[in-house]
């Protein structure tokens, strides 16, 4: 799951943490983050995400185990010492500073000298294209020019490690996406490590090297976003990312790497064995709205196939979503392109589903 | 306020009953006040208005009360000494209550409650039970009738002024802040000068001014803790109002009333910049 502890950049070695001293907030925490690489911790609240990017930050003590960052130990460094950037949800610009004498404080707080503090400024302005606004205050700046400021601040003192807590969450729509680019752009340009922690999966998933997806305290799977999204290593992963159909049943037999699977309502499937070793196991299967594939000419000729029937048709634009009653639920969504060849299911329409057995991962129950 | 077109009888005649009361409450705050000052220029020695006066006569009106005040050295004693205990006192007060509210407004500090009533308890404690307290206590320790015995008296009765003041700031005080600058290198005593403190400034001036005009108007302490080295202008009013009635009391009181109308003032100006400074309030 995560490479060797030692030659990561940031190393979280066995860490938990409980406030209380009875409940883990963070049960038994392995990450290694290599230098360089762009790691987004996603999960729902209380998930641990934001804990294990306090306790980095040095806001919180891990009560068992150690970081590392470079090699070495941190637990017992302050805050202040540890040289780590950060850009926090609610931007925590100082009210009371210019947005130049916002970005100087890092600098005046390591003595730099005042020309060197001025063109670092002045650089780090640019660099988020805020370059004409070093004197206004914050409060006179939008959502989005003030969250640039953070981001300037947190890297203007060239740390090699920065950390950001839901920093777009305040944003709307086009403008989060618009910073979501920018700060990939900026992190790779600049070659820093950074720790991104978000509930918002889209934002995961298209900003990230690795996605680290945490519930209960635990990370459940880390990996590239692709592979996060095509591959859930379980059935929480295949839940929470992106959207899924799940079907419960039975293993039947598991033969040349294909598993089939009898449903709670009798019928067969096909599907990949994922965390499912032995026949008679139960198991939850998942599988992606647009891998469900009903032109049975696209269809391999020994797949197997479920009767559905069509219950409603959401015309969405670029795609189709289409809900069927599979297997005796009625939520099994399917989602097909808007192509002109493309057939738009009725109502009370009958079909047959069927899927490559590979896109379908027969999962934890 | 404006009657609404649709208010009944009893609504309008409650209306005016309570214009009527505000305005009388306004009056007798406010009455007394006003009445020492043109009083304090009364040219005769008496507490009442002379004929002249109440006839707008110009020698009916003088400054020899004024005149008095400034150059009777009893009086000249007392304001030396006020003025140089009640800025001192406000000093301590301002240091120790802040530090104790931004203390007692952290999380993991335990008897956050208990410890809070205790510091505030002098403003509830009957000032005459503080006083009594603070005499026997003070005597003890050989603080009863110094200098340092009354500033600390009147810093402890300023410093509960400061603890609300300054907790009632810190309720809308951004914790994240003194994070990000932790984590943009500051230690904590510089994140508290550079960062915490401008920020929570405008109660603490607030404070300031409380605990400054409480020791400068405080009586019962100051006559139970100081002695004759240390009497201050209230103390010496009291004196003068009980041994011989001169108007110099009044103009005295003119003076005071004039002082804490310029400090009000400032304090409010200067505390409404720093609160647009923190982004507070709009322009």
């Amino acid at each position: 799951m995560s490479t060797a502890p030692e030659n990561g950049f940031v190393v979280f070695d066995r860490v938990q943490k409980s406030y209380d001293g009875e409940t883990l907030v963070v049960k038994d925490l392995n990450l290694s983050i290599g230098k360089g690489e762009f790691l987004t911790m996603l999960g729902p609240s209380g998930s641990g995400k934001t804990t294990c990017l306090m306790m980095l930050a040095g806001f919180e003590t891990a009560t068992h185990g150690e970081i590392l960052l470079d090699g070495k130990p941190i637990n017992n460094i302050p805050p202040h010492k540890r040289g780590i950037g950060m850009v926090f949800q609610n931007y925590a610009l100082f009210p009371h500073m210019t947005v130049a004498e916002n970005l100087a404080f890092p600098l005046e707080v390591r003595k730099l000298g005042k020309s060197e503090r001025e063109a670092k400024v002045k650089r780090a302005l640019e660099m988020v294209q805020m370059g004409d606004f070093g004197g206004r205050r914050p409060t006179q700046l939008s959502g989005g020019q003030q969250q640039r400021i953070a981001l300037a601040r947190a890297l203007v003192f060239e740390p090699e490690l920065v950390l950001m807590d839901e920093p777009l969450g305040a944003l709307d729509k086009q403008l989060r996406e618009h910073m979501q680019f920018e700060i990939t752009n900026l992190a790779h340009s600049l070659g820093i490590t950074t720790v991104y922690v978000t509930h918002d999966q889209t934002e995961a998933l298209t900003m990230s090297d690795h996605v680290a997806v945490f519930d209960d305290g635990r990370i459940q799977q880390l990996a590239p976003p692709d592979l996060l999204y095509e591959k859930p290593e379980n059935s929480f992963v295949a839940q929470f990312i992106g959207e899924n159909n799940t079907l419960t049943g039975v293993v039947k037999e598991i033969r040349e790497g294909r598993a089939i699977v009898q449903l709670d309502g009798g019928e067969l499937i096909d599907a990949m064995p994922v965390n499912v070793s032995k026949a008679g196991e139960r198991t939850k299967v998942s599988i992606r709205p647009e891998r469900v594939e009903f032109n049975k000419d696209r269809l391999s000729p020994d797949a197997l196939t479920l009767k559905a029937e069509v219950m409603e048709f959401i015309y969405m634009g670029d795609i189709f979503r289409t809900r069927l009653r599979v297997a005796g639920r009625d939520d099994f969504i399917i989602k097909t392109r808007n192509a002109p060849d493309q057939r738009r299911l009725k109502p009370g329409e009958m079909i047959e589903i069927g899927w490559l057995a590979e896109d379908c991962r027969a999962l934890d129950a | 306020m404006e009657l609404p077109p649709y208010a009944t009888t009893g609504q309008r005649i409650w209306h005016y009953t309570f214009k009527v009361l505000c305005g009388l409450i306004l009056f007798f705050l406010i009455a007394p006040i006003v009445v020492i000052i043109p009083l304090s220029f009364n040219a005769e020695n008496f507490f009442t208005f002379t004929p002249g006066m109440l006839a707008f006569e110009a020698d009916a009106y003088s400054f020899k009360h004024y005149q008095d005040f400034f150059s009777n050295p009893d009086w000249q004693q007392a304001l030396v000494n006020s003025v140089q205990i009640a800025p001192v006192a406000t000093l301590l007060s301002v240091s120790l209550g802040t530090l104790a509210a931004v203390g007692l407004s952290q999380d993991h500090v335990p008897f956050r409650r208990a410890i809070m009533a205790i510091l505030i308890s002098p403003m509830i404690v009957p000032l005459i039970i503080s006083a009594a307290g603070m005499y026997f206590f003070y005597s003890r320790i050989g603080l009863q009738g110094t200098y340092v015995g009354v500033v600390l008296a009147h810093a402890a009765l300023g410093i509960p002024f400061v603890i609300i003041t300054v907790t009632a700031t810190l309720v809308g005080f951004d914790r994240s802040l003194t994070r990000a600058a932790a984590n943009m290198g500051a230690d904590p005593v510089t994140t508290f000068f550079k960062i915490q403190m401008p920020l929570i400034l405008p109660g603490v001036i607030s404070g300031g001014l409380f605990a400054f005009i409480t020791s400068f108007d405080e009586v019962v302490v100051v006559l139970f803790v100081g002695s004759a080295g240390q009497k201050t202008l209230p103390w010496q009013m009291f004196t003068g109002l009980r041994e011989q009635i001169s108007p110099t009391i009044l103009a005295v009181a003119t003076i005071l009333v004039g002082i804490s109308i310029a400090l009000l003032t400032t304090v409010e100006l200067l505390r409404r910049r720093s609160e647009r400074l923190r982004g507070m309030s709009p322009g």
